[in-house]
């Protein structure tokens, strides 16, 4: 191979697979954003009126539902790492030979359909359903109690559906720390819980930081949840937005929210990183 | 990753401890057990009621015992229809984004080149960005131009959002492996077209076929995304949650139980070729001279 075509090699690798993110993903979020900026109906044609003060009117229109998505997507963070971290944990210093075996059942569940698993919770938590009509039964719940179309449910869900992205960014973590390191911290008098947050904790916060974005940024989009397991009262931003491109072909107020929510998403995920130090968590 | 040099359960542990330090030790193991136990109810709900005699439309409580529905769904056109839909999106775009992706990976791995922040952008942002801002925008682009939405843009799109789950897949193992064994591929006369086939390719094929696997997952699953661009095409999640609405039949949980049973399968099958595998390096590694 001559030494010119060897310079243009990496570049042959790079232009299809970056073209294809270009013409499907760059441009096309440029297009909303002009889409956002025009005014009009699909009866009469949309044209562009660089209409910015669509924004300010569509982020208080939909502000309850902002604020929800948000407070929604912050609990099933706060959530997936107090059910995520223990499984994690367990799998990385107690699995032994069984840790892929341990790992695969985790993930298993994830290999059906979402809708399918979210449909399966939506009879499962059903108002008589096996869950609430044995509590019931028992006497341990009122009989016109619910969890259906609740917050409750919608955060359930969401939980349960990004479970595993916590689990394997903090699994990856935590297998790469040297229990040695632990064992050191121990024998130099550290009490278990001492050595695990001076040692155990601190070597997973790349785990940790990784998975709170796979969870929090899914979660805050998401309107599947919230379309079958919650009501009026639960809807969440994702569904504004579907509805509006969707059901009500109402595209400039569509587009202007999606950017909204891009821009809440970056500035949450700059916001974190400063705060957990990424700079230094993305380098190792 | 690798195991060598770990002991399994520290020296601490085996020591004959007190009754309260033991049963703090079985927290952890019962929790693990109990939360596993959590991720597969659903699973357990779906195959369940795949089995069920629903009465109506809804199948929702138990009537009893068929394996009707697994004769039945073969003539379903109306749930055969999506989930092939579904399979050609998933087969199509799985080729697509791996090729795609997995080209990106060597380039980043192994070559020097100008331009390779804005090119991690570019491929991190597509994951951080919400599903529904993906499809979104895509179909604002779609409607601006006046393009016919069907399997087309379904495969389009699909192939944009999992490239980056190719590249960063792709990406971890390549790192991961010994220039050297190229280099001495080279040093011994082979020219590079021979040494990526015969050397670079099966090295990182685990890798590739990795990503592979988890592009055909995530297309296979798509809802949001499809929702966007489908247009009057319709894959499986889109007809289940269409029908979601009137009453989900059984065939729906013998199709998504036959998934999961064949995505068992071959998770299975990789893990235990990994095993093997890494026994394979383990003993050539004991071979090498120090």
């Amino acid at each position: 191979m001559s030494r010119r075509l060897r310079r243009l090699t990496p570049y042959l690798f790079l232009v299809p697979g970056g073209l294809w993110l270009i013409l499907f993903f760059v441009v096309p979020m440029v297009v909303m954003a002009s889409v956002s900026l025009q005014e009009g109906s699909l009866e009469t044609g949309f044209r562009l009126t660089w209409n910015f003060g669509i924004y300010p009117q569509v982020i208080a229109d939909a502000s309850t539902q902002f604020v929800r998505s948000i407070a929604y997507a912050l609990v099933v963070t706060v959530v997936t790492i107090a059910i995520g971290y223990p499984i994690a944990y367990t799998i990385a210093f107690r699995g032994g030979r069984a840790k892929n075996i341990l790992l695969l059942l985790v993930i298993l569940p994830f290999f059906t359909a979402f809708i399918i698993r979210t449909l399966a919770w939506k009879l499962i938590l059903a108002d008589n359903g096996f869950v609430l009509g044995t509590l019931k039964d028992l006497g341990l719940l009122a009989p016109s109690e619910h969890v259906l179309a609740t917050p409750l449910a919608v955060i359930s869900g969401l939980t349960y559906n990004f479970l595993p992205f916590m689990v394997l960014p903090l699994y990856v973590a935590l297998e790469k720390i040297d229990p040695h390191l632990i064992e050191a911290a121990t024998d130099l008098y550290a009490s278990r819980r001492q050595a695990f947050l001076r040692v155990t904790l601190p070597l997973s916060m790349p785990g940790l930081f990784a998975g709170s974005l796979l969870v929090f940024i899914p979660s805050i989009g998401d309107f599947i949840n919230a379309e079958i397991l919650g009501s009026r009262d639960t809807t969440m931003i994702g569904n504004v937005i579907q509805r509006l491109f969707l059901e009500t072909n109402a595209y400039p107020e569509a587009s202007a929210l999606g950017f909204v929510l891009m821009a809440a998403v970056l500035v949450l995920v700059a916001l974190y990183a400063r705060i957990v130090g990424a700079e230094e968590l993305t380098q190792g | 990753m690798t195991a060598s040099g770990r002991s399994n359960g520290s020296p601490v542990e085996q020591r004959r401890r007190p009754l309260g330090a033991r049963l703090s030790s079985m927290v952890l193991p019962v929790f693990t057990a109990v939360a596993v136990i959590y991720l597969f109810l659903p699973i357990a709900v779906m195959v369940v009621f795949s089995f069920n005699d629903p009465l109506g439309r809804q199948n929702i409580t138990w009537q009893g015992f068929t394996i009707d529905n697994y004769l039945d769904v073969w003539r379903r056109r109306d749930i055969t229809g999506p989930m092939l839909n579904s399979l050609i999106v998933a087969v199509v775009a799985t080729i697509g984004a791996t090729i795609l992706g997995t080209l990106i990976g060597l380039a980043l791995t192994r070559y020097q080149f100008r331009g390779r922040r804005p090119l991690n952008l570019l491929i991190y942002v597509p994951m951080a960005t919400p599903e529904v801002i993906l499809g979104a925008s895509l179909l604002a682009m779609w409607i601006s131009i006046g393009v016919q939405r069907g399997l087309g843009t379904i495969i389009i799109a699909h192939i944009m959002f999992t490239i980056s789950f190719v590249v960063v897949t792709v990406r971890a193992r390549i790192s991961g492996f010994n220039r050297s064994l190229e280099e001495a591929a080279m040093d011994l006369g082979a020219d590079e077209v021979t040494t990526f086939r015969k050397v670079t390719l099966p090295l990182i094929f685990p890798g590739i076929l990795a990503a592979a696997l988890l592009a055909f997952a995530l297309s296979i699953d798509d809802y949001v995304v499809s929702s966007f661009v489908a247009g009057q095409t319709t894959t499986f999640p889109l007809w289940v949650f269409g029908a979601s609405r009137f009453g989900v039949p059984p065939e729906v949980n013998v199709l998504g139980t036959l998934i999961f049973v064949v995505a068992f399968v071959f998770i299975a099958a990789q893990i235990l070729w990994g095993r093997r595998r890494e026994a394979v390096e383990k003993a050539f590694a004991a071979e090498a001279p120090r």
